[in-house]
């Protein structure tokens, strides 16, 4: 299935700061759906060049990053067990400090 | 120290002139202020003759319309003639009206920081008829500030911030109260200070200052405007309105320090706070005017870059958050012993960071170095600095190898040591940066990988310009 993924606030450096990629993935072996914690371990993978703590903390993201599923905080739709549907847009943003 | 384009001039004179210049501007806002408050009170005396105005900054126009007009002409709201007048096209509006203005006039809006997001926060809450207008910042106006927070003139540079934009403020509109608050915002004043206002505006620029801020409105009730700019993106909620979510609801646990950049390290473009300003602005006047949905609830993410606005809905408030939740029990008292510093591992002041990672012996001051270079000893200088950085001024036949890319290409250094070394005795490895902290740690992993005289320089281009050459630019 395809997903659009953003990433911003300063995230976008972690991969070549580029802010948004359309990338194909599929249920890992035997499961029915792709969840969340399943694209955090493929971007891990596959998108972040660098600093990977700057992106994850354990299995999920680090503090201070926002996650949205077609513009909606994953805490509303069950976090890394949030189900991703095909056509799926989903941002990851640092939030900012500056002023 | 500014440069100073021509050359000439000895320090002394330099000196005696920046002393004067300073005198001069003093004396020069001093006058601008009585002027315009002068003005304020002609304009004033001959519409309302019978008001006697004793100070213009306390004078609040709501709540004081002359009697004659109301038997005359058949008024019913409390605007004075003058603020039907100035503000007559906020009154013009249907879903702002008289209502609106006059629940604007009645209240009081609380602006922290007089920087980017604060200028035009600021200016227009200034113009739109705040009753009372609180100003807080402890910084001073620098000439690398005018790009973005453009409340400030030129005139004020080296003036405390909040001088300058409450001067601003009252030449836009001298009929509202401007509080002064030139002071850092602390725990031992924030409950003080945010406890005179209805609302609150977070225009500051780190980390700590947004817990302290956020807990504060909490433990008072406040709703708190919350603007964030850097780079070429913005970001704008309104926390702890109505039910809603508080900063530490959506981030209970402080970012890690490397993910907090700054201003004065990543660059922003002026407009993009400019913008985030305004918003905040506007966000702050539907709630004191009591008109449409304050973006509660919603965060507003602006990627200036791509000319892209997403307004994502965001969790509501937490049960359990520390703060704000269920079970909490966060006191005024909390408040003023908690520790936002140590919390979130960053100062409260913008105050560049000085690390100290290198003995004694590892390092050179910028005069020393000079005196190297005057005595002709043989040396490679590395500009640790990102390429853009090395792009805007460096120092005569310094290598730019950024602190990213050093390990890979180690092998160029060890070939200009080479290049260098005409007397077979060797050639010195000094390193620079902006500040001295990336060129510490650069002569770290050098020492690690070998290249065991490399030296960094203290205090980076920074000290150059401060202690070598006054005309090296700064930035
Ligand atoms: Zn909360």
């Amino acid at each position: 299935m395809q997903l659009t993924l953003e990433f911003g606030g300063g995230l976008e450096l972690l991969c070549e700061s580029v802010k948004i990629h359309k990338v194909n993935v599929d249920p890992p072996n035997g499961a029915e759906k792709f969840i969340m914690k399943d694209l955090l371990s493929w971007v891990h993978t596959n998108l972040i060049k660098e600093r990977p703590e700057m992106f994850m903390k354990g299995d999920s993201v680090r503090p201070g990053v926002l996650v949205l599923v077609n513009d909606c905080d994953w805490e509303l739709s069950g976090q890394l067990d949030t189900t991703l549907e095909d056509k799926d847009v989903v941002v990851f943003i640092s939030t900012l400090h500056g002023g | 120290m500014e440069t100073n384009g021509g050359g000439g001039g000895s320090a002394a004179d330099v000196s005696r002139i920046l002393s004067e210049l300073e005198t001069l501007k003093t004396a020069k806002s001093d006058i601008e202020c009585r002027i315009s408050a002068l003005e304020a009170q002609l304009r004033d005396s001959t519409i309302t003759t019978t008001k006697n105005i004793e100070d213009k900054n306390d004078t609040v126009s709501n709540g004081s319309c002359p009697l004659i007009s109301a038997v005359h002409s058949n008024i019913n709201h409390d605007l004075t003639p003058d603020s039907v007048y100035r503000y007559s096209r906020h009154l013009l509006l249907p879903s702002f009206g008289v209502q609106g203005q006059s629940n604007l006039l009645k209240s009081s809006i609380l602006v922290i920081g007089a920087g980017g997001l604060g200028s035009p926060a600021l200016l227009y809450l200034a113009a739109c008829g705040v009753g009372r207008l609180g100003i807080v910042d402890h910084d001073v106006v620098e000439l690398n500030n005018m790009h973005r927070q453009i409340i400030h003139t030129e005139a004020y540079i080296g003036q405390p911030k909040v001088k300058s934009a409450a001067a601003t403020c009252r030449s836009i509109n001298s009929t509202i109260q401007i509080v002064e608050y030139q002071e850092a915002l602390r725990t031992s004043n924030a409950l003080e200070i945010l406890s005179q206002y209805d609302i609150v505006v977070d225009a500051t620029d780190n980390a700590p200052s947004r817990y302290m801020i956020s807990d504060c409105c909490v433990v008072l009730g406040k709703p708190l405007v919350s603007g964030a700019a850097l780079g070429l993106e913005g970001q704008l909620t309104v926390y702890n309105y109505n039910g809603g979510p508080c900063y530490r609801c959506l981030f209970p646990t402080p970012p890690p320090t490397s993910a907090c950049q700054r201003c004065s390290d990543s660059g922003v473009l002026g407009v993009v706070p400019g913008i985030i300003g305004c918003l905040q602005a506007l966000e702050a006047i539907k709630i004191a005017g009591a008109v449409g949905e304050p973006l509660s609830g919603r965060m507003l993410l602006f990627d200036a870059l791509s000319a892209r606005i997403r307004i994502v809905k965001i969790r509501g408030r937490s049960s359990q958050c520390e703060v704000c939740g269920e079970n909490s029990a966060f006191t005024q008292q909390q408040f003023k012993n908690f520790d936002y510093e140590k919390f979130t591992q960053a100062p409260l002041s913008t105050l560049p960071v000085k690390l100290n990672l290198l003995p004694a012996d590892s390092r050179i001051s910028s005069k020393e170095y000079k005196e190297k270079i005057d005595n002709g000893e043989a040396h490679v200088l590395v500009d640790v600095r990102p390429a853009h950085h090395f792009k805007i001024v460096s120092l005569p036949n310094s290598i730019n190898i950024p602190l990213a890319s050093l390990e890979v290409r180690l092998p160029e250094i060890s070939e200009a040591l080479k290049e260098e070394d005409n007397s077979g005795s060797g050639a010195s490895l000094y390193v620079v940066c902006r500040r001295g902290n990336d060129s510490q740690r650069a002569v770290q992993c050098l020492q690690k990988m070998g290249f065991d005289s490399a030296r960094d320089i203290i205090g980076g281009l920074e000290s150059w310009g401060h202690d070598v050459d006054p005309n090296f630019p700064t930035y």
